[in-house]
């Protein structure tokens, strides 16, 4: 009875986003932004205080968003809401299921509350999404019972480079599990840090148990025709559309044109003709900062891996 | 002595978001031919069309005006099975918000009427009479049913697949169940119509194929 019913609980997990896939969720502030985001052809959007871009530029501790700025937002879209608690902050995670949020991400982008453990994900009805770099940290976060991964990219850059060398090391791992007889997968669950179960199971089906999406400094409509083609199932964009710089807003008009600029460039990702009319159309992008200019103790990708 | 090409039925997928890879599969093991389709010319190229489930307002904005008016013509002309967001896409009227629709069936669908993804489930319907499994994620309900309109399955005797013409619509996901009597109906749906439209057209003019009337 209760595998049956946590496996039961798992595909309507993995459901949902399955449903998002192709399409782009993005990081808003207000009840506006989360229409202009609707209005653009967002297929969910992530509730926040501040965007990463932000947060990173203010400093200080960054916490889930106040339930009352969740609800406005939930209030004023159709589309799912997903809202993020800190890495191991089961507590903010309840209050976000009671909330009745439609996804939680357990994320690198907000203060660390446990430096040892996730949340134990299985526990809850609400899907769980979770940041990982290597195929090792996806298969932890999935067998915690994240229903979906992300990349975690270098959030509140605007410089994909992050989320490009995660994507393909996930991707480059998942395949070269293919080439691997059952005593070496034993060995290799075991680097990987990962439960043999999980590897056995990648091994078999040559992609992740769960969908696997990208985020963490996509700017740009090329930005996500990039990742989509490196095998990202849809995108996160947080800064990207929002900011002008780390510290500003762009200005409305901007960002609803990046905003159905980089939804189109999703969707058509693998047409060049349709990516280039839509970066014509984006016109701006987020300034930016360049990632190998933070130094280590300023990643947010190694908290919680 | 060169073998006789037999014509297949070419069932498109809506591909511009959603789980259009989930009906792909289904459809792919059932035998169907099966092509991805995004762009509006590319509409007259298939026998059938099935739309998935996703994000219907993601739909709207991708297909545009000019998008929305092509799809309206494929539905006119074939066979088509909207799931979810593809029931939305393909009632006479839409509440919780109204939006546009292309009125393939006459429905009326209220959207996100479960509540939230927490209010998701997995249900036992019936179809003819036998148990179906059906999966609901933040789902639609059918709230009228139109007089021309067939109802295919119930959930606590409510409509949750109907029927119109050559235009099937459910608001749960067969696909993401092992479930595939939906498909099966579709497919042959397509089937016949297919079949139908070459007899129409050899008698016509011999050569001329279906999918160019």
């Amino acid at each position: 009875m209760g595998e049956t019913a946590n496996n039961s609980g798992l595909r309507l997990k993995t459901g949902l986003a399955e449903m998002l896939k192709g399409g782009v969720i993005m990081d808003v502030t207000t009840a506006r932004q989360a229409a202009i985001a609707e209005e653009a052809g967002a297929v969910a959007v992530m509730a926040l205080e501040r965007i990463p871009a932000q947060i990173r530029a203010e400093g200080g501790v960054a916490r889930m968003a106040a339930p009352g700025k969740i609800r406005e937002i939930m209030a004023a879209v159709s589309i799912p809401v997903m809202a993020k608690c800190r890495i191991g902050h089961f507590a903010e995670a309840q209050v976000l299921q009671e909330l009745g949020v439609d996804y939680v991400d357990e994320s690198e982008v907000l203060t660390p509350a446990d430096a040892s453990h996730h949340v134990d994900k299985h526990a809850f009805t609400v899907p769980f999404v979770c940041g990982a770099r290597d195929l090792g940290e996806a298969l932890r976060r999935v067998a915690e019972g994240a229903a979906l991964i992300r990349t975690k990219g270098e959030a509140g850059t605007g410089d994909i480079v992050h989320a490009v060398f995660h994507l393909r090391t996930i991707v480059r791992d998942i395949r070269a599990l293919g080439v691997l007889d059952e005593a070496e997968l034993f060995a290799r669950a075991k680097e990987l840090q990962a439960p043999h179960e999980l590897v056995r199971s990648v091994a078999r089906s040559g992609r992740l148990p769960v969908p696997n999406f990208c985020a963490g400094g996509i700017a740009t409509p090329a930005d996500a025709a990039l990742v989509m083609q490196l095998g990202a199932e849809a995108v996160f964009v947080g800064s990207g559309i929002f900011m002008a710089n780390s510290t500003d807003f762009a200005p409305e008009e901007d960002a609803i044109r990046r905003a159905q600029a980089i939804v189109a460039a999703t969707a058509h990702a693998e047409d060049p003709k349709a990516v280039l009319e839509a970066s014509a159309e984006a016109a701006s992008a987020m300034k930016g900062i360049g990632a190998s200019a933070l130094a280590g103790a300023q990643l947010l990708q190694t908290r919680g891996i | 002595m060169p073998v006789r090409h037999i014509p297949q039925p070419v069932v498109g997928v809506l591909a511009l978001q959603g789980d259009f890879e989930a009906h792909r599969h289904r459809l792919a093991a059932l035998g169907a031919v099966v092509r991805l389709v995004k762009m509006p010319d590319q509409f007259r190229e298939i026998d059938g069309l099935v739309i998935p489930g996703g994000e219907s307002t993601n739909f709207l904005r991708l297909l545009g005006g000019q998008g929305m008016a092509a799809l309206r013509a494929c539905v006119r002309a074939r066979p088509v099975f909207g799931t979810c967001a593809g029931a939305i896409l393909l009632a006479a009227e839409v509440e919780n918000p109204a939006q546009p629709a292309l009125g393939a069936i006459d429905i009326r669908i209220r959207r996100n009427a479960y509540g939230r993804q927490i209010d998701s489930f997995i249900g036992q319907g019936r179809i003819d009479d036998q148990a179906c499994e059906m999966v609901f994620i933040r789902a639609p309900r059918i709230v009228r049913v139109g007089p021309r309109v067939e109802i295919v399955a119930a959930l606590d005797a409510q409509p949750v697949a109907v029927r119109q013409g050559t235009a099937m619509a459910a608001t749960f996901h067969p696909e993401l169940s092992d479930d595939p009597r939906l498909h099966e109906m579709f497919l042959g749906i397509v089937a016949r119509n297919f079949a139908a439209a070459r007899d129409l057209s050899a008698i016509d003019r011999g050569a001329q194929h279906p999918r160019t009337a």
